[in-house]
């Protein structure tokens, strides 16, 4: 027994946490849209237009957002591949599968919305800085991570192979966050931190964070849906799988 | 120790000697890394010499002079320190401007003056309606008033 009486390793078996993810999806779902209608009604309509870039500031809200979700999910999912390595968890390596197509998503979003800022603001498409081309690299990593886990038939060699490709890609993600701080790029530092107050007006920094959370509860959402995919393909053949089916 | 203890171990060590060796090459490579000089570092002579390279650093105030009937501009970056003379011809980007950050991309010339293909405006991380921009420039106007007296 656990906390709140509840014994949690219980979900550690797929079958216990197939039902629990169905359970959670709604309702991360209605927090998702909630928290996006009004993230985006604040980035679009109360947040002020900028004193040097005008309206095209604007993209921030998705671009700042999508760029923390691309390094928070690679962090995630390579916690649950290191735990999966260590315990030799199943529901590990299928959390840190649900994730990894959700990050890739998220890493291309940075890039495309960085682009399409970058002609505007900088006067080009794409430079390579420390910044772009790290943030390159992390999209590499996803699909190579992708890749990897659907190229091995067996799934729990697959399994471990992509953990380790995972951990050992971790590396990237401090150079990503601190790139700006390291060298000289043409990308601009964080505006906002944890250490020091934030650069840009209180409206425009709810319209992020919103956005940020947002995101968040997408990413659970989808990350439940995918991982219980992957429970179901893997458990095509067993018992417990067809009698739920059945009862439902 | 339980073999899953052993495993974790195994993990933290390999993290650990991967972050070391990834800080050791970064470290070797930190000054092919970097996206431009500063005018200070031309002048010392630490760009590479006949290649194309990187410029960056602040639009001169005052110093932006644009040709009669060509979209021949010149104008000098600085980092307060050292000034270097660029002459670009083409489209500046809408974030150029003077007392503005600006990243160029060409050749020195023989005459120590530097041949842009690519302007790039940088930009800083401060955002802020136009009113907070005005009131903070006045604020600053107040400030350097009061030094002076």
């Amino acid at each position: 027994m656990g906390l709140f009486g509840i014994n949690w390793y219980r979900y550690a078996a797929p079958q216990a946490f197939y039902p629990l993810a169905g359970k959670m999806i709604p309702w991360f779902a209605a927090i998702a849209v909630t928290l996006g209608i009004s993230g985006l009604y604040i980035s679009l309509c109360i947040a002020p237009t900028d004193f040097q870039q005008g309206e095209v500031y604007r993209i921030i809200f998705v671009h700042v957002p999508a760029a923390w979700m691309s390094m928070f999910i690679y962090l995630v999912m390579a916690g649950w591949a290191g735990i999966g390595l260590a315990l030799n968890a199943r529901l590990s390596f299928m959390m840190a599968q649900a994730l990894a197509p959700t990050g890739a998503m998220f890493t291309l979003l940075a890039l495309v919305t960085g682009s399409l800022w970058g002609r505007p603001t900088w006067g080009t498409w794409w430079v390579w800085d420390a910044r772009l081309t790290s943030e390159l690299i992390l999209l590499f990593l996803y699909i190579g991570f992708m890749a990897l886990q659907s190229a091995i038939e067996d799934p729990r060699r697959a399994d471990r192979a992509g953990a380790v490709l995972a951990l050992v890609g971790v590396v990237n993600v401090p150079i990503i966050y601190f790139s700006v701080e390291w060298w000289n790029t043409l990308h601009q530092g964080a505006s906002i931190g944890l250490t020091r107050a934030p650069a840009m007006a209180a409206p425009m920094l709810w319209g992020v964070l919103l956005m940020a959370l947002a995101f968040w509860a997408y990413t659970i959402v989808v990350a439940l849906m995918r991982v219980r995919c992957v429970i179901a393909e893997r458990a095509r053949e067993a018992h417990w799988l067809n009698e739920m089916r059945e009862s439902t | 120790m339980k073999a899953r203890h052993k495993r974790l171990a195994f993990i933290a060590v390999g993290l650990i000697a991967l972050g070391v060796a990834t800080a050791l090459v970064l470290d070797a490579f930190r000054s092919n890394l970097v996206f431009f000089y500063t005018p200070t570092q031309v002048a010392n002579g630490e760009a590479p010499q006949g290649g194309r390279f990187r410029i960056g650093g602040l639009v001169e105030p005052g110093s932006l002079k644009r040709a009669a009937n060509s979209l021949e501009v010149r104008f000098v970056v600085t980092d307060t320190a050292k000034r270097v003379e660029v002459v670009y011809s083409g489209v500046l980007p809408d974030l150029f401007k003077e007392g503005g950050g600006t990243v160029v991309q060409g050749r020195l010339a023989a005459d120590g003056s530097f041949h842009a293909d690519q302007v790039l405006a940088k930009h800083d991380e401060n955002y802020m309606p136009p009113e907070a921009a005005e009131a903070l420039k006045q604020a600053r106007r107040v400030q350097t008033t009061v030094e002076v007296e």
